[in-house]
């Protein structure tokens, strides 16, 4: 049978060439658009008020500063988190319309990981080999993030301000470039217990936890506060499966009053609509992450909304509702004109917050900076002036965040904060923080310090 | 199923030709006229790894194309040996790869990983359904099988070989795949895809289920392959990772074709063809299905243990049924059973999310509509495909050389 063997010789030849064009044609496409999206090196120095500036890092040119970020802009945990990125661009193209940082432009690219790790993968190799970004920038999700963790460390790229909780970021022997952001869910677990233990004394307590880090890490935070004897159940739930009801059965078959829930929004909506089936009152002390009262509202819809009013919850930044805040003013102002689509709701603050962050690191290293010299200056922590509620707790040992966050419930739809906020590391040791919060500068824009 | 060539020089059948006849005289120059292209095109490639900069990477696809012409063509005569042939074709094809990537950027060499992680799991379905006739809709799921005995093993044994790694996902995969055989070997057409539907849903969820063993939601991580000693420190690990991808990729191709034409290879597609006249002429159906199925299930072992290599991680929303359906689309588009079809269906898959995030962004469409769009076009060129050309891009280029002069006529396919 030699002619079909020949034929099939030429099947495999005939393969080898088209592997050769096909991927020819792709590394040829793939090295323009990097040419055509910010490199280093294009364009020469550009002097500005103050001094010049030179394309000093990959990713920083004369005029612009590339940053990416992977986001689940589509998924299970698209509803209320998609609008984080597009806020915090909303905040830099404010910077940049008022001269930017240092006269030179931010760009930020933000894809799209649809919360699979897999995808995430992808994505950040393609912002860092394809791209050629300064940094990653407030990529968001555990699973997600820890996919890249590594590659992101090894190639010795910043990967700034993790929107994530987990403790896992904080790890500065393993992984030097990477910082996290909001208060780890240890923190909040802690501040939450200690709350708990002092207004539900008596009443039997119940967790429903997402079943990876950010349940964990949220349940060792809780058990170091709340004696052992008062949780009589603990219930995982997992982001693939909607039907929570058997979690919320099991918990109200136990007689739990008080349900803490370490939960995405869309999952703390579906705990609460399956208690309401079941005829299930007890008190929701829901985490940070799940409990942005304008995204449950959208999942709820009108029907659903009452169920929000009484949950216990945290913040660590100004809340969407409280209008008389100066920085919530200035936010909405920054929404209005560069994100008007989005509801100003907690995920916008947050994407704002974040991007302000971001900005004041960026002032604070000064007008040519390298990859390195941005990770000193995070852990050099001047970070005074911003709208969080207690300090970040950066240095060379430490990358974990906002250092505590400040307890609160819902009424009428707002989030109303009681006590103080509380500053918290990961083994406890909970401070009550009273410092006067900041006011924003006039213009909205940090200054720099160093 | 059957030849028919018009092969002018063609020996008689080899049910006539008695062993250890001299060949022809013609046939021994062709067959020295081989080896000489072979020698001059690993030369001309040897060159041009030499050469920077873009001539490099066209070159050597230049020189991909004019051997897959001339190999097509029949102007040279290929060994008569199946195994020989594999081997100089895959030889010199992963040559041309091998230095392909060597002269391309980071990100395209984990592209080609990426690619050549989908290559043994789409050529392990393509047999399965293009030689076999058993629809399988649940490869992604025996895919996660091998990625999670990748990441198993080196959770507990972090230094072991990358080979040990992949031939143990490879077994655990196939003894996988023959347990599911064995369950599905009496079902046919829609209710084996039925029944390898719910393996494609229900597997992932162990992972969830036995979350101290296998890591739940967030998954195994997989230790990040660095390139060994032998290659320079600068040599980067994308690279390395597409290097084993695409010595892996061949040699699956290699046993697959040898496979294919051999005894066995011929039993399947006479099951494939007519279960009942099979059993008449003595071949044991349910066995046979069996075995198919398990050598599939190997195939998308060892591309699920490259996955989670690549990945760096084995988690449950990676393995998701629209990966199953990716793999059937990938197959489809490829050309059902041609085992170069399988390249272009991985590449497609690869290249099918790249293409609709990039058209996304240009046409400004919603994110839902973004993140949605790959599995509705993998459905879209299913019926596409099924209607309008069947035969998938593969199908497409042998009737591009059909259509040529100057180069051989190509015969019917044997199907």
């Amino acid at each position: 049978m030699t002619t079909t063997a020949h034929r099939r010789g030429m099947r495999m030849a005939a393969t080898a060439a088209a592997i050769g064009l096909l991927a020819a044609a792709c590394s040829s496409s793939s090295s323009k658009s990097s040419s055509s999206s910010s490199s280093s090196g294009t364009g020469g120095p550009s002097t500005t008020a103050g001094g010049t500036n030179t394309a000093s890092a990959t990713g920083i040119t004369a005029s612009t500063i590339t940053i990416g970020s992977h986001q689940p802009l589509s998924g299970p945990a698209a509803p209320g988190y998609s609008e984080i990125a597009p806020a915090s661009n909303a905040y830099f193209q404010y910077v940049n319309a008022h001269g930017g940082v240092y006269g030179r432009n931010i760009v930020y690219k933000y894809l799209d990981d649809g919360y699979n790790p897999a995808t995430t993968v992808t994505d950040v190799h393609q912002l860092v080999q394809q791209d050629n970004v300064f940094a990653i920038f407030n990529g968001l999700g555990t699973p997600t993030h820890l996919a890249v963790e590594d590659f992101l460390n090894a190639n010795k790229v910043p990967d700034l301000f993790v929107a994530s909780g987990c403790t896992c970021w904080n790890n500065p022997s393993k992984d030097p470039y990477t910082f996290g952001w909001q208060p780890d869910y240890t923190i909040e677990g802690e501040i939450q217990g200690q709350y708990i233990k002092q207004n539900y004394a008596n009443e039997k307590v119940g967790y429903y936890l997402q079943n990876d880090e950010f349940g964990t890490d949220g349940a060792k935070g809780l058990d170091e506060q709340i004696p052992a004897s008062s949780v009589v159940s603990r219930q995982t739930y997992d982001p693939t499966n909607i039907n929570v009801g058997p979690q919320i059965a099991a918990l109200q078959a136990k007689g739990v009053q008080v349900v803490v829930a370490y939960s995405i929004p869309a999952f703390t909506a579906l705990a609460l609509g399956a208690a309401a089936k079941l005829n299930y009152h007890p008190t929701w002390v829901v985490s940070n992450v799940g409990s942005d009262v304008p995204t449950l509202k959208g999942l709820l819809g009108t029907a659903g909304s009452p169920l929000i009013e009484g949950i216990v919850t945290d913040d660590y930044v100004p809340n969407s509702g409280d209008t008389s805040n100066p920085w919530i003013q200035l936010f909405k102002q920054i929404h209005d004109q560069y994100d008007a689509k989005a509801p100003f709701d907690g995920n916008v603050i947050y994407g704002l917050s974040a991007a302000y962050t971001f900005v004041q690191t960026m002032l604070n290293a000064g007008r040519n900076p390298t990859r390195d010299d941005v990770v000193k200056v995070v852990e050099a922590d001047h970070y005074a002036g911003g709208p969080y509620l207690v300090p970040f707790s950066f240095s060379s040992s430490n990358h974990q965040g906002v250092s505590g966050t400040q307890m609160g419930t819902i009424k009428n739809g707002v989030l109303v904060t009681t006590g103080t906020p509380y500053t918290a590391t990961d083994t406890g040791n909970i401070q009550p923080y009273t410092q006067a919060p900041s006011t924003p500068p006039a213009n909205g824009i940090p200054t720099a310090s160093s | 199923m059957t030849d028919t060539t018009s092969e002018p020089r063609a020996p008689a059948p080899d049910v006539a030709a008695p062993t250890g006849t001299t060949p022809p005289p013609s046939a021994a120059v062709g067959a020295a006229a081989t080896a000489g292209i072979a020698v001059v095109a690993l030369a001309l490639l040897a060159l041009l790894s030499q050469v920077h900069g873009k001539v490099a990477p066209w070159g050597i696809a230049g020189l991909a194309v004019v051997l897959g012409v001339t190999a097509f063509s029949g102007r040279v005569t290929l060994p008569a040996s199946p195994l020989l042939r594999h081997l100089l074709i895959a030889a010199v094809g992963g040559a041309l790869v091998l230095v392909f990537s060597d002269h391309v950027g980071t990100f395209s060499d984990f592209q080609i990983a990426q690619v050549a992680y989908f290559v043994p799991a789409v050529a392990g379905l393509n047999v399965l359904t293009g030689h076999n006739g058993q629809l399988s809709l649940g490869h992604g799921a025996l895919m996660a099988v091998g990625a999670y005995t990748a990441a198993v093993l080196m959770t507990h044994q972090p230094h072991v070989a990358i080979v040990v790694l992949l031939v143990a996902a490879v077994a655990v995969t196939a003894l996988v795949g023959a347990v599911v055989g064995v369950a599905a070997a009496r079902l046919r057409g829609p209710y084996l895809a039925g029944a390898t539907l719910a393996l494609a849903v229900a597997l992932p969820e162990l992972a969830t289920r036995y979350r101290s063993i296998l890591g739940g939601e967030q998954g195994l991580s997989l230790r990040t392959l660095s390139s060994p000693g032998w290659l320079s420190p600068s040599f980067p690990p994308e690279r390395w990772l597409a290097w084993v991808g695409i010595v892996s990729g061949l040699v699956i191709l290699v046993l697959l074709a040898n496979l294919m034409v051999s005894g066995r290879g011929r039993r399947w597609r006479t099951v494939r063809d007519d279960e009942t006249a099979a059993s008449l002429v003595g071949v044991n159906v349910p066995r046979t299905q069996v075995n198919a199925f398990v050598v599939s299930a190997a195939c998308a072992g060892l591309g699920g243990a490259l996955y989670g290599l690549a990945n760096s991680l084995a988690n449950p929303a990676a393995f998701t049924v629209a990966l199953s359906f990716g793999l059937l689309t990938a197959i489809v588009v490829g050309g059902v059973g041609s085992l170069a079809g399988s390249i272009w269906g991985a590449i497609a898959l690869v290249y099918i999310p790249h293409l609709t995030n990039s058209a996304s962004d240009h046409y400004k469409l919603g994110t839902s509509v973004k993140g949605n769009l790959p599995l509705a076009i993998y459905g879209l060129v299913l019926v596409g495909a099924m209607l309008v050309f069947p035969e998938g891009i593969q199908g497409g280029l042998r009737r591009l050389g059909r259509a040529i002069p100057g180069l051989r006529p190509r015969a019917v396919e044997r199907r």
